[in-house]
């Protein structure tokens, strides 16, 4: 990714936006509000599966085992793929990614493109490398669509609109549409479906994501509710599939365990309404799967991070991440927010860029907890606070890394232990008679009262006295 | 990456089972680890942990040489620094076999990320000797009431280091439901965060303190008048926020062990 590029992405910039990133909340309450419920919501229905910690620890091994014959397994997905008709193409990055839709676009004299969802096009910013060719892309997902009218970005993997009220809604298809205002959830519905019909019909391509491809069959998976990825996929003459290459499973007998993991974890559905096998092109028409590394096998190097390829973006880390929940999908800068964004947007975007990230988290746990594919997120966001502090990134500070020395030393030892705890209480006695507290103290005191020291000394000085 | 990453270990690897095997022996001497905050600012809890310990017959042993479990240095990246204070812990309480310590971030630091910094088996090995206060008199003693009596509405807020990393979820209930004269109040969401996080407080305050608040408006909720914890830090986070707020005066923050303790 050059930086170039990285100018197109809005949202806030980590940390030192005016509105603080991640420092400070700024997310919508409507945002907070409802993946907290998801959340809640998710935790029931897993609690009513016994073996739900079972399919968890199926779904890592699976992925395990992926991850490590991906060589293999991806080769033997495009020969079965390819065998049904579909044209497989590989691209190492983003650029090279939309290079080849744009190629297909042009020989196929496409004036405008349906997307389904997919997060893999928000990383290689299609919606605007086809602008700028003169090709319209309209997203009919309606989260997507709604976040596209709006100009905005997703704020969520899942639920792109989570910070957007019915009432909010309603006024932007008043002015953007021009339709009458309502915040029924029916009537924006049949709003935006109006809307999107006719644009299916007239686009030249679909474009999709894809949820699984499954290596021993070619089939690949692409799960949705609303309809609209059967559409997309289906009603123009062609179909552009993109895929990250994580996605590949190695049997459709593993297919299901995922499904149920998916749609749970997703959005508390026992199924998603719709889930497509796409078995090669549909008679007449022609079908591209365009496989993207993209900073993919870079993480599959990192001993400590590969684990987050598992990632079936599922969106529940998101949901139960409480940073998430108060800063909103933007402040994480790029297109993966919340727990699972703050491991592999390092990878992608580089430490330069993105070191911060790690730091985004009380380290509570909760995105562990609850990832269908058992994703040690928490571990893996101390080992790249390591490298962050260690590697050209933000978050190296020659400062910090003296004070933590200093600290080192202190701790080395009983004698300069005391020395440095007394030299602390003096500190923490004074300090309330400062007028204003500079840096991390003044952080702590915004909101907080400091402990005060006891009159009466030490636990180590009374164990001493005690045992005299 | 630099040469420090050779000590990169994946992570789940070490998630290490507690080393309670052969299990405790009457007579056996156990080793008090107080994390250094607790130390200097909230002397009582280790003086509460120490009581109940001899109460129940334990010979207790306080390594005077002791100082911190490198946490703070750990959870901020700087594992090179951590790594000579995790060493000199380890140093200090290698021939200790059974190591308790009030706090149940502290107890996770040793014993599921020690290997992480330094993988080695002396390292890893004395980590795994470390247990949390409750986690010891629970399932190691079996006790679960210590005999105290605490006339107070009571609520229980869960260390999400204690809750995820050591599954800490049963033991402080039990003990607590056992004090008499004591009225265990539910904390809503008991799960949730309450936003402090080490460095995290101070790195990201406005984010800590929004999430604090989220915490301070449950307690509020449950109708307690003390808020209690088998981690100190929480407790201090939280309970600087209580001081903060009007209509939380009449709330204290209170570690568990001295409730534990009371009146016994
Ligand atoms: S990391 Fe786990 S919980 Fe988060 S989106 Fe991916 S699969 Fe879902």
């Amino acid at each position: 990714m050059n930086d170039d590029k990285a100018k197109h992405l809005s949202g806030a910039e980590f940390w030192t936006d005016q509105t603080h990133g991640l420092c400070e909340p700024h997310g919508s309450p409507s945002l907070a509000a409802s993946a907290e419920r998801s959340s809640k919501h998710n935790r029931q229905i897993a609690a009513e599966i016994p073996y739900f910690e079972s399919w968890r620890e199926q779904a890592n091994a699976i992925k395990r085992y992926a991850l490590m014959n991906l060589d293999k397994l991806l080769v033997e997905f495009e020969r079965n793929m390819a065998a049904k008709g579909a044209e497989v193409l590989w691209a190492a990055d983003a650029e090279e990614a939309n290079r080849h839709v744009l190629r297909i676009a042009r020989e196929h004299q496409v004036r405008s493109v349906v997307k389904s969802k997919s997060m893999v096009t928000e990383e290689m910013e299609l919606n605007h490398v086809l602008e700028q060719e003169g090709i319209r892309p309209i997203e009919t997902d309606l989260g997507e669509y709604i976040v596209q009218l709006a100009g905005q970005r997703p704020v969520h993997i899942v639920t792109p609109a989570l910070h957007m009220s019915a009432e909010d809604v309603g006024k932007l298809f008043a002015e953007k549409l021009g339709e009458p205002f309502s915040a029924e959830h029916q009537r924006l519905t049949d709003i935006a479906r109006r809307h999107l019909r006719e644009e299916y019909l007239r686009a030249g391509m679909g474009v999709s994501g894809c949820n699984f491809a499954v290596a021993d069959t070619g089939t690949m998976v692409v799960v949705e509710n609303e309809g609209n990825a059967g559409l997309s996929t289906s009603v123009p003459p062609v179909h552009v599939a993109l895929m990250g290459v994580e996605k590949v499973i190695p049997s459709i007998r593993h297919l299901p365990v995922f499904l149920n993991l998916l749609a749970r974890s997703g959005t508390g559905q026992k199924l998603t309404t719709y889930t497509h096998l796409i078995h090669g092109p549909l008679p007449g028409k022609k079908l591209y799967v365009i496989i993207i590394d993209n900073g993919r096998t870079n993480i599959l190097k990192d001993p400590a991070a590969w684990q987050s390829l598992f990632c079936i973006r599922c969106g529940a880390c998101l949901n139960a991440c409480p940073v998430y929940r108060r800063t909103g999908g933007w402040a994480y800068g790029w297109v993966y927010p919340g727990p699972i964004g703050a491991i592999i947007t390092p990878h992608y975007l580089g430490f330069e860029r993105a070191g911060e990230l790690p730091f985004a988290s009380s380290l509570c746990g909760a995105c562990g907890e609850v990832c269908p594919v058992k994703i040690d997120i928490p571990h893996q966001l101390v080992h790249l606070r390591h490298r962050a502090v260690n590697e050209p990134s933000p978050m190296r500070s020659p400062l910090e890394r003296l004070m933590w020395r200093s600290w080192a030393w202190m701790m080395k030892g009983p004698r300069r232990y005391a020395l440095t705890m007394w030299a602390v209480k003096i500190g923490i006695r004074m300090a309330k008679f400062l007028p204003w507290h500079p840096g991390k103290l003044g952080a702590w005191t915004r909101g907080r009262e400091l402990p005060q020291p006891p009159a009466a000394g030490s636990f180590r000085g009374w164990w001493r006295k005690k045992n005299k | 990456m630099n040469e420090s990453s050779s000590a990169h270990v994946a992570p789940g690897v070490h998630r290490a089972p507690r080393q309670d095997d052969p299990p405790y022996q009457r007579g056996e001497p156990v080793a008090l680890f107080i994390p250094c905050y607790v130390d200097q600012f909230f002397p009582t809890i280790g003086q509460a942990c120490a009581k109940l310990l001899e109460k129940f017959g334990v010979p207790v042993v306080f390594p005077d040489r002791q100082t911190c479990c490198g946490q703070p240095a750990f959870n901020s990246g700087y594992w090179d620094e951590a790594r000579p204070v995790i060493q000199h812990f380890c140093e200090v309480f290698a021939d200790q076999r059974w190591i308790v310590s009030p706090s149940g971030s502290c107890t996770a630091m040793a014993r599921v990320f020690f290997g992480h910094v330094d993988p080695s088996p002396q390292v890893v090995e004395v980590g795994r000797r470390v247990f949390e206060l409750t986690e010891f008199l629970v399932d190691i003693l079996g006790i679960e009431d210590t005999g105290a009596t605490f006339a107070e509405k009571v609520t229980l807020h869960s260390g999400c280091h204690g809750r995820r990393e050591l599954g800490l979820v049963e033991t402080p209930l039990r003990l607590l439901r056992n004090v008499k004269q004591l009225e265990y109040c539910e904390l809503p969401n008991i799960e949730e965060c309450c936003g402090f996080g080490g460095t995290f407080s101070v790195k990201m305050p406005g984010t800590s303190l929004a999430m604090g608040a989220t915490k301070v408006d449950c307690i509020l909720r449950s109708g307690a008048n003390v808020v209690t914890s088998v981690d100190v830090s929480c407790l201090m986070h939280i309970g600087g926020i209580l001081k903060r707020n009007e209509q939380a005066q009449h709330i204290r923050a209170m570690h568990i062990a001295e409730i534990l303790a009371a009146g016994v």
